[in-house]
């Protein structure tokens, strides 16, 4: 028995003519089908190409690009990439769309029933109380509460998940025979995520629908699809079922994928990567930076950072000079300590106010109460000395999630690099402080010519390790990472990661990660804090935490990641 | 909803205290009121009195705490040019003036509006770029130059239209309209078109930026990958979130047409506001120009307030925030 | 392969880059009017500032190539007996004095007043927006008047032709700089926000340090947009005031005066007094305006036009 499958695409060809006058082919020559109720993952690293497949498939694909070759059949009827339309098909009636951001999919100026019924009425000729009337039930099936209500209402009173339902609500309202998700969790913390991929499972099985489910985690792809294609450069590099894919690689882009990966489930000694990491050139560099740190001033044997009761208000300002708007509490009443070499992991979801704890360390953020000592002397807070504060900047150092926001785009790297070197006197000369610059730039694996150039030379990656080497510059004893490889590939997060454990090898540096992804913490760190709501409510030696977590919300979390050996439809 | 609207009327109350006390500072220091109300062979002790009946020698804010008083029961003193109380002044002025901004407005959005529209729908027609070229040469063209070029056509080539004054206008209790009688409306042609012809290029190219912006935004790419017809997207959904700014900028270009008209007015020589104040600006009639002042800064302030409550009224972001 | 993907985005950078033929036409125009008014004292045919250089028997002569046109006069001649190509000449340059004063001097208060505002927040900037907000509450050329006419009523100095031009571009500034102050505070709060001024804090770095070396270089393109549009609006804004009678005197004109003076002959048929100072007006703001469009659109789509 052959079923007709939801979607089948062959040898599909997408082209971007380049400034040059060559041609980029940003989709080269894939072929996937789909079955009814099967949910198909694409993935790959950012300029895949996988974003671009969901695009042609929905007739997006932006100007100048162009579908140039291959066929798209849904549910056996051929597709006309121009249009987004074939014999018998029509895009929002049989294909049905999941943008990554719920934010910003809806119009903010109608209301939800507007917005659903309106695809409704077009495809399926349905009058206005008809397709209310299915809208309800539409909102019911993907569980959003008070239906009725949430009818009337508009996109800014939902919350994120809402939204999102709402999205898929209205993408399933003409009954489509393929579900195209680009990313729908991306933006989404980890438990809506987890419920907003339960939902997707049950719609594909309970309603026979096909998903193409765009994603670059891997671990979306082991819990959520039956089949998976890899992509590399615009060509599909391995594809089969998931079990089969995950557990046995045959490409070695997909093995280096998967190795890439951060495990939940146990910890390694290094994150296995494609290149070679070994370089004489960069050890000696950190040798020689560690060597010529003039921070040697040991706490004894006290911590070497200790945070007390900290708490910190937000409040808006109102329009009149002076007037205060409402406040909100984002750090409630923190306090754990640091010792000297440990590395300390800060885990939560987004707005647990670990962001701020750190930025309150770093003395970006003045706490509204509490205080924080460097070396027992206080830092922040009452009774902050101006001496010791001073001390204290250039022993902690930071470095940020953005790597295209951290340098400033209009100066030269080394003029970057030799900023804090000149800055705390660690050269005596601009030409000692270029040479120190050369030597940053080996120690975080890049070349010392690379000072000449801006930062629009370089990759995420690269600047990233930038960063790095500029808060080595002031010689540092605490490193605070705020988020450090968050937007970044999984391939290029490994080797910066490998980077961070390097430099503490060889320099002792102290680490403080903060992150929303618990098998990265589990990699870097000795011991983690659990933030919810601006508090800690777990801090514990990192195995021990992640073996037999205590805390209720500790364990929710374990259980909601997303984890490549929890391979859910074999 | 009503916290935005009260602090914005805070906000309102603000801009008019600003307005009134530039109106007092002109009044009571720029030029000396004793010196320009009193004879020229006034002797100090008569200077002195007078001083003392205007009560300048009472505390400032005394002195403005009248000021005020006085603006509120429409006091607003006497021109200096010709002795007549300014209030009277304004209120024989104040329908020509609005006639003209009504008749420009209205043609302003007409034609502003959907040639924005279209530029951003078309942007690679021929079409799109005449009028984008028109509407730069527009923008670079003052008012008193397209005033000027179209009664040297209209008016002394071709004789057509009438170049200046209201022509016959009928008396409806204080309000004199020009809108009843054939050569009135002819009178309005000219000057109204020159008026709205700046405006027209403003928000045609407001209008175009927004649609763009929204054409672009996630929530429209979203309605066409559900397949909704492409003339169902623009008409209904993407004009209606490229018209929201627009309200907010014809709210200000009102306000500025009043003050532009002052240029139209001259040009033609349109009996209304503008031409009062401008004379009053040359012969430094100091009353007539603090009058002006806090007219038009309550014009500005109302036609705020009133942009506001709409837009309240109209975004639902800010509609429901009250709930 | 990176190298090369990097030198291919370069060139299409470099190609993207390089001016459409109308925006270089644009720039010429605006170069040889700019060229021309700065040395009009040279170029000029006469020097229509001295009074014994022109005779009232010259006077409403008609451009040359109409009946009865002179060839000594190529645009004609004013009621004074002016050669109108000397006076649009020497009336561009003053002009262009006062509108790329008040440019400057806008720029000048509202990129420092912004750059307070947006990256020490709180009070100060609470103060400079609200004042901002209160001045854009009215249109620049109202404002403009009213600081022109109160200049008169306090000193009569203020009409001297030799003080007119500061009043003016006083007048014109005060109202401009808001649109300076508002946009480099917008762009320094956020790039305040980005993790390279973070980074710059973190270091240690003093406040005066982040704000002169790593945010100013970074706010600066969209003030090179505004001055550019906002140069065609000031020369507007001054011909508009002298127009109107507030602006600079005929002894001394500008083009706005010189329309102001043509405007009177216009009933009478004599059109080329008004006409040619508004040509010559209506060109040099076009063609600054085309590259100030051009601009905006290259370096900020999303930097709208204001009013």
């Amino acid at each position: 028995m052959t079923t007709v499958p939801a979607l089948a695409i062959e040898d599909l060809r997408v082209e971007y003519p380049q400034a040059d006058g060559g041609v980029l082919a940003a989709v080269d020559g894939v072929s996937l089908t789909i079955a009814p109720g099967e949910i198909h993952a694409v993935v790959g690293e950012s300029g895949a190409g996988k974003t671009t497949v969901a695009n042609a498939l929905i007739g997006l694909i932006e100007n100048p690009g162009r579908v140039a070759g291959g066929t798209m059949r849904i549910g056996g009827a051929l597709l006309d990439p121009a249009t987004g339309r074939g014999d018998g098909v029509q895009l929002g009636r049989d294909i049905g769309v999941i943008f990554q951001d719920p934010m910003t999919s809806l119009n903010p100026l109608f209301t939800i029933e507007s917005q659903l019924t309106e695809t409704m009425r077009f495809h399926l000729g349905l009058s206005q109380v008809e397709a209310r009337a299915r809208a309800l039930e539409l909102l019911k099936a993907v569980g959003i509460p008070e239906p009725e209500r949430r009818l009337q209402s508009y996109p800014h009173q939902l919350s994120g998940g809402q939204r999102q339902r709402v999205v898929i609500a209205a993408a399933l309202s003409c009954n489509p025979k393929l579900l195209v998700a680009d990313e729908p969790t991306t933006a989404l913390d980890v438990s809506i995520q987890a419920q907003i991929l339960a939902l997707i499972k049950d719609l594909a099985r309970t309603r026979g629908l096909g998903v193409m489910l765009v994603t670059h985690n891997m671990g979306v792809v082991a819990e959520t699809a039956h089949s998976v294609t890899v992509m590399l450069r615009g060509k599909a590099v391995e594809q089969g079922p998931v079990a089969q894919v995950l557990r046995d690689p045959q490409h070695s882009y997909t093995k280096a994928l998967l190795a890439a990966v951060p495990r939940l489930d146990r910890k390694l000694t290094r994150f296995a990567v494609l290149t070679s990491e070994k370089s004489e050139a960069a050890h000696a560099a950190r040798q020689a930076i560690a060597g010529k740190s003039p921070m040697e001033r040991t706490p004894g044997d006290g911590p070497l950072l200790t945070v007390e009761n900290l708490t910190v208000d937000y409040v808006t300002r109102g329009w009149l000079p002076g007037s205060k708007g409402r406040s909100m509490r984002a750090v409630d009443g923190v306090s754990f300590d640091i010792r000297a070499g440990e590395a300390l992991g800060l885990v939560g979801e987004s707005g647990c106010g670990k962001t701020t704890v750190a930025s309150v360390i770093a003395g970006l953020v003045k706490p509204t109460s509490g205080r924080v000592l460097y070396a027992g002397e206080t830092i922040v807070g009452e009774g902050a000395g101006r001496a010791s504060r001073q001390a204290s900047r250039q022993a902690l150092q930071m470095i940020f999630q953005d790597p295209y926001a951290s340098l400033n785009p209009r100066m030269r790297i080394g003029a970057i690099l030799a900023e804090p070197v000149l800055f705390y006197r660690l050269a005596g000369s601009k030409a000692e402080a270029a040479e120190d610059a050369a030597l940053l730039l080996e120690a975080v694996g890049l070349e010392r010519q690379h000072a000449k150039r801006f930062p629009f030379a370089f990759s995420g990656g690269q600047r990233q390790r930038i960063s790095i080497a500029r808060a080595l510059g002031a010689r540092p004893r605490l490193l605070i990472c705020d988020e450090p490889t968050s937007s970044l590939d999984v391939s290029v997060q490994a080797q910066i990661l490998n980077l961070i454990k390097d430099l503490r090898d060889s320099t002792g540096l102290t680490l403080l990660l903060i992150s929303h992804d618990l098998a990265v913490v589990r990699q870097m760190c000795d011991r983690v804090a659990v933030m919810q709501a601006g508090r800690i409510v777990e801090i514990e030696a990192g195995e021990t935490l992640f073996e037999t977590p205590r805390h209720p919300y500790t364990r929710e979390l374990l259980s909601l990641v997303p984890r490549i050996d929890r391979i859910a439809i074999a | 909803m009503i916290r935005v609207l009260l602090a914005r009327a805070a906000q309102m109350l603000m801009v008019m205290a600003a307005v009134t006390a530039v109106a007092f500072v002109i009044f009571r220091y720029v030029g000396d009121p004793v010196l320009i109300m009193s004879r020229e062979d006034a002797t100090p002790a008569e200077k002195a009195a007078l001083s003392q009946a205007l009560g300048l020698d009472q505390p400032v804010i005394v002195q403005f705490g009248r000021f005020v008083g006085r603006v509120l029961t429409g006091d607003l003193g006497n021109s200096f040019r010709n002795q007549r109380p300014v209030s009277g002044l304004i209120a024989e002025r104040l329908p020509a003036t609005l006639e003209l901004v009504i008749v420009a407005t209205v043609l302003a959005l007409a034609l502003g509006i959907p040639l924005g529209v279209y530029c951003a729908l078309k942007p690679d027609s021929w079409l799109t770029r005449s009028i984008q070229t028109i509407s730069l040469i527009g923008i670079s063209t003052p008012t008193f130059v397209t005033g000027i070029v179209l009664i040297l056509i209209f008016s002394v080539w071709l004789k057509w239209l009438p170049s200046f004054g209201r022509g016959d206008v009928v008396k409806l209790g204080w309000w004199t309209t020009g809108f009843l009688t054939a050569s009135g409306l002819r009178s309005l042609v000219l000057p109204s078109v020159t008026l709205a012809l700046f405006q027209v290029t403003l928000i045609m190219r407001l209008v175009r930026a927004e649609m763009i912006d929204v054409l672009s935004s996630d929530y429209i790419r979203y309605a066409r990958a559900r397949g909704l017809p492409a003339g169902y997207i623009h008409r209904k959904l993407a004009l209606r979130n490229a018209l929201m700014p627009v309200i907010t900028v014809t709210g200000l270009q009102i306000g500025a047409l009043i003050a532009f008209a002052i240029v139209t007015e001259t040009v033609f020589q349109w009996p209304g506001m503008g031409l009062l104040f401008i004379q009053a600006v040359s012969f430094v009639d100091l009353p007539v120009m603090a009058a002006y002042l806090l007219f038009v800064g309550f014009m500005f302030v109302s036609i705020n307030m009133a942009v506001d409550i709409i837009y309240a009224l109209v975004d639902p972001r800010l509609r429901t925030r009250a709930a | 392969m990176t190298k090369g993907v990097i030198t291919a985005t370069r060139l299409g950078a470099l190609r993207r880059a390089m001016p459409p033929a109308y925006v270089t036409m644009a720039g010429l125009v605006a170069g040889a009017l700019l060229l021309a008014a700065l040395f009009a004292p040279q170029i000029a045919p006469t020097n229509p500032l001295d009074l014994r250089s022109f005779n009232l028997a010259d006077s409403e002569i008609p451009p040359f190539w109409v009946e009865g046109g002179d060839a000594r006069f190529l645009l004609g001649t004013d009621n004074q007996g002016r050669d109108m190509l000397s006076a649009i000449l020497y009336g561009a340059r003053v002009s262009i004095m006062i509108g790329g004063g008040a440019v400057f001097l806008a720029a000048a208060i509202g990129v420092s007043l912004g750059l307070l505002a947006g990256y020490l927040g709180g009070r100060i900037d609470a103060v400079i927006m609200r004042i901002g907000d209160i001045i854009l509450s009215f249109p620049t050329i109202l404002l403009a008047l009213l600081v022109a006419g109160l200049a008169r009523a306090v000193t009569p100095e203020a009409a001297n032709p030799r003080y007119v031009p500061f009043v003016l571009i006083g007048a014109i500034a005060i109202h401009e700089w808001v649109q300076y102050a508002r946009t480099v505070r917008a762009a320094t709060m956020v790039e305040g926000a980005r993790e390279y001024v973070k980074a710059a804090r973190v270091i240690g770095l003093p406040s005066a340090r982040i704000m002169f070396r790593h945010i100013l270089p970074n706010v600066m393109s969209p003030v090179l947009v505004i001055a550019t549009i906002n140069l065609a609006q000031a020369v507007l804004t001054e011909a508009t005031l002298s127009f109107l009678g507030v602006g600079m005197p005929p002894t001394y004109p500008s083009l706005g005066t010189l329309i102001r003076i043509g405007n009177e002959f216009v009933f009478s048929g004599i059109w080329w007094i008004a006409l040619f100072p508004a040509l010559a007006l209506v060109i040099l703001v076009l063609a600054v305006n085309v590259i100030g469009d051009w601009l905006r659109d290259r370096f900020n789509p999303k930097l709208r036009s204001r009013g």
